[in-house]
């Protein structure tokens, strides 16, 4: 157990869709829309809060010769129809319009998130409960719905906007009851119970920390619906004529559109730009949370580590590299020759983040190379420029991948689709995740033989058939007609295995392929993988950070280190003389077969 | 001799039939197992055995259909909710998943004062345990203020037994953890959990489906299949002469890092598969 390989904190945000506030909160301001749309807001909220010094004039005012009044002469915007000051009236309307669309968002937001949370935090018969009311309250049409409340109940604006609020309340309930119902069977949930918090206190502290963000989305946009919705009943002339609301003026000036078309102008601007502003708020928002989740990827986080401490050593040619000298000569002729790959993925600030550098290995017909290394080591990046399917970013910046002469790094993609799947082929680390679930296994493997060998979908058939039976699964018929879920684990495996040699490929290149696996099943798993080796002759590159999968199975072996090769050599020799630190500590920490625990003894504290 | 700490006896977990016509789930089929104060019980088992469904149970995350768990000579198995929290000073857990056992938007310092603050120690005594539980873990004390995306997969377990440790439980239940951890920083974290036993005198029920593992930590090994426990014994020699037909499968099946070694054990697993009487057809 050296200490070699140190840990430094590695800046690791992998399942990470969660944002902190306080960096969220600067980001905000910093996105052009969202600064726009929280100065837009601003403004309009100073605007009503200051309403009585920025005008003298009583909106409600009205004056019989003063009727419809161009702008000037002491009216800033002119009058309406009734004689009314149009700025007064547009500020203390905002007071009103706000104050009710607070007011129908509060309600909303309160009834949907207390109804949310219990729901999705307990489930069963209240959850179906809450979902059976918020279905019907969502099927009901909602201005209909305020036409007959404003019927029976006169037409206050406060209760419109409180039976609003009712109506939009399914909006926050869906939200919280998913993002509760996802986050309920997290381990930091069980840890907490386990912990002795209460549940109120984990509903409170831990489940709605999770669903903040997306609350105040919602908010925002319901708060813009109940603008519009409230100045739409206005418009109709279903409002409270007594109190100055911007739909109120609209109303207004759509009575007097010919006589005076620029009434219409003053309210129509507010409510939009009101509108607008709550909008752009809401997709800014979400667009920087998107935008904390996009790195936080695994890969991603671990190619920065990788490259920090690659970046640390200065870049020279293969030096390092512990090379051990085959026995005899090397018998047969090399398949994949890798020289001096790099691949790196651009960083926004323009920098190239290294995962793999300048690494260089050859694979031979018919042998089984293992790439061992940690995590962040690069071999999975390795093994993917390989096949060129690196994730969205990475490029490969150097070097050259021959196959049979053909160097793939530069080949166009028409060409490596040729290739993938005839000549190399790929074996996942997750079996079922690769499988498409609305598929039979059938459909699924006679479909990729179809369009590259170009079979008849008997003939596929016949093939795909005798493939599951050479990868030992019982009833090869049945498996044909399964879909994936009715699957095993190894059983999924063994599928993807025969998939990935009904094409006939030279190189087979497996990512962990047993990692994912119970122990039993990996060894038969290996087995197979030894047989079909014989039978086809077939080449694999095997992925993988357990020695002992490459004891077992590797004729030769690559060791990785931070995206470089540290050593390299027939598995016998390496596991016999390891030369190289790095892979000194990695053998050094691996458990002694021989340590067990002494016995038990009644220790003292 | 102690007395045991925890006394597991004959527990039926059944999870009930989803749909009509569909049979009940037993997860564990009267399962025995007994603890010991500051002893380490290895369960082995693969995917399927019961052996987390266990570990539940004793943590009162899993249903109890019947049978009885004893701790310190309590019944606990169908505590009512309020009782179970004022377990959690003497049961803890350390749970296989670094990534998603600790809340994300909470710093360190805040995910490891709650237990703390939950058992109503004030502010001032629980934030000088903490730092004293980094320093038993040995993480810097600058990592309070951060968030555990900050730190990688052994750090943030590492984490995970400083919350567990909090308020010196007398039983951890450790379910899988360092399974995913790298080779090198599963040794480390390892002989952390043995440090930490023998100065707390802590015990563990240390869960895992890697028998070198459990061979590296344990006094006693229990090894599951299906639900019950097929074999139990002594740590060591279970381990590495196991009498059960299951565990001697399991034993031959995980690779050894030796190429010369691995071969022979190949051909030991190949003369057993053939020599057993049941087919081996129930390919996985």
């Amino acid at each position: 157990m050296s200490e070699a390989v140190s840990e430094a904190p590695v800046l690791d945000v992998s399942s990470e869709l969660r944002a902190v506030h306080s960096h969220l909160a600067r980001r905000m301001l910093r996105n052009p829309f969202g600064l726009l749309a929280l100065v837009i807001l601003a403004i309009i909220v100073l605007g009503a809060l200051l309403a009585p010094l920025l005008t003298s004039y009583n909106p409600g005012a009205a004056s019989v010769t003063n009727v419809l009044l161009p702008p000037g002469h002491g009216h800033l915007l002119g009058t309406d129809g009734a004689g009314r000051d149009v700025w007064a009236r547009l500020l203390y309307g905002a007071r009103y319009t706000l104050a009710g669309a607070l007011l129908a968002t509060v309600v909303a937001a309160i009834i949907g998130i207390s109804a949310g949370l219990v729901a999705g935090y307990y489930g069963k018969w209240f959850e179906s409960t809450s979902s059976w009311i918020t279905n019907v309250l969502m099927a009901l049409p909602g201005i209909v719905v305020l036409l007959a409340a404003r019927a029976v109940l006169g037409p206050s604006l406060w209760i419109i906007m409180v039976i609003f609020g009712i109506l939009l309340a399914p909006a926050f309930y869906r939200l919280v009851v998913a993002a509760v119902s996802g986050v309920r069977h997290e381990l930091f949930v069980d840890a907490a119970r386990v912990s002795g918090v209460s549940d109120a206190r984990i509903i409170a502290r831990h489940i709605l920390t999770v669903v903040r963000a997306p609350i105040i989305i919602q908010a925002a946009i319901v708060a813009g619906i109940a603008i519009a919705i409230q100045a739409g009943l206005d418009f109709l002339g279903l409002g409270d004529p007594t109190i100055p609301t911007w739909g109120n003026m609209l109303n207004d000036g759509f009575t007097n559109l010919y006589r005076d078309p620029q009434l219409v102008l003053w309210p129509a601007l507010a409510i939009a730009l009101t509108c607008i502003a709550f909008t752009l708020f809401a997709n800014a928002l979400r667009d920087e949370l998107e935008r904390s989740a996009r790195p936080a990827r695994r890969r991603r986080a671990a190619a920065t580590a990788a490259a920090r401490t690659a970046a640390a050593e200065p870049v020279q040619p293969g030096s390092g590299t512990v090379v051990h000298e085959e026995p005899d000569s090397p018998g047969s002729a090399t398949l994949l020759r890798v020289e001096g790959l790099a691949v790196g993925y651009p960083q926004p600030d323009g920098s190239i983040t290294r995962v793999v550098d300048d690494v260089s290995l050859d694979i031979r017909r018919g042998e089984v190379h293992g790439l061992i290394g940690e995590s962040g080591s690069g071999k999975t990046q390795t093994a993917w420029s390989v096949l060129r399917l690196l994730p969205p970013g990475g490029e490969i910046l150097a070097g050259s991948v021959l196959l049979d002469g053909e160097n793939l790094a530069e080949a166009s993609n028409a060409a490596m689709r040729d290739i993938r799947g005839v000549r190399i082929a790929y074996i996942p680390q997750e079996p079922m995740s690769n499988l498409d679930p609305s598929f039979t296994v059938g459909s699924q493997l006679t479909e990729p033989m179809r369009v590259k060998l170009g079979l008849s979908k008997s003939q596929a058939k016949t093939k795909a058939l005798e493939l599951l039976g050479r990868v030992h699964i019982p009833d090869p018929a049945r498996t044909f007609a399964s879909y994936p879920h009715e699957l095993s684990g190894g059983m999924a495996q063994r599928v993807l295995i025969a998939g990935a040699v009904s094409c006939d490929p030279s190189l087979i290149i497996a990512d962990e392929p047993t990692t994912a696996l119970d122990v039993t099943v990996q060894a038969e798993i290996l087995d197979l993988l030894r047989e079909l080796r014989e039978e086809l002759g077939v080449a694999v590159l095997i992925v993988t950070h357990n020695f002992g999968v490459v004891a077992d199975l590797c004729d030769r072996v690559s060791v990785m280190q931070s995206g470089r090769i540290v050593e390299t050599g027939p598995a016998r020799s390496i596991f016999a003389d390891p030369r190289h630190p790095y892979t000194r500590s990695l053998f050094g920490a691996i458990l002694e077969e021989d340590h067990a625990r002494g016995p038990y003894a009644v220790a003292a504290a | 001799m102690s007395e045991p700490l925890l006394i597991v006896n004959d527990l039926v977990v059944e999870y009930p039939a989803k749909g009509v016509g569909r049979h009940a789930f037993q997860a564990l089929k009267g399962v025995s197992v007994d603890i010991r104060p500051g002893e380490t019980v290895g369960l082995v088992g693969e995917s399927g055995s019961g052996k987390s469904t266990l570990g539940r149970a004793i943590l009162g995350l899993a249903p109890v259909t019947s049978g009885s768990i004893t701790f310190s000579g309590r019944d606990i198995g169908s505590l009512p909710r309020r009782e179970r929290r004022a377990l959690s000073s003497e049961i803890q857990v350390v749970f296989q998943d670094p990534y998603s056992s600790l809340n994300p938007s909470l710093t360190i310092e805040q995910t490891l004062t709650e237990p703390l603050l939950v058992q109503r120690i004030s502010k001032e005594d629980a934030g000088a345990r903490v730092r004293n539980l980094l320093d038993q873990v040995k993480l810097p004390r600058d990592a309070l203020g951060r968030l555990p995306r900050e730190f990688s997969g052994g750090q943030r377990q590492r984490i995970a037994i400083a919350r567990a440790l909090a308020l010196s439980p007398t039983l951890v239940v450790c379910d899988e953890p360092v399974s995913a951890l790298d080779l090198s920083t599963q040794a480390r974290v390892l002989d952390l959990f043995k440090e930490i036993q023998e100065t707390t005198g802590v015990a563990y029920l240390f869960i895992s489906h890697d028998l070198t593992v459990v061979r590296h930590l344990s006094h006693r090994v229990a090894v599951m299949y299906h639900g019950e426990i097929v074999e139990r014994g002594e740590g060591e020699q279970v381990t590495a002469r196991p009498t059960h037909p299951y565990t001697k499968r399991l034993l031959l099946a995980s690779p050894v890092p030796d190429p010369v070694r691995q071969e022979r054990r190949r051909s030991e697993r190949r003369a057993l598969l053939d020599a057993s009487e049941e087919p081996d057809a129930q390919v996985a």
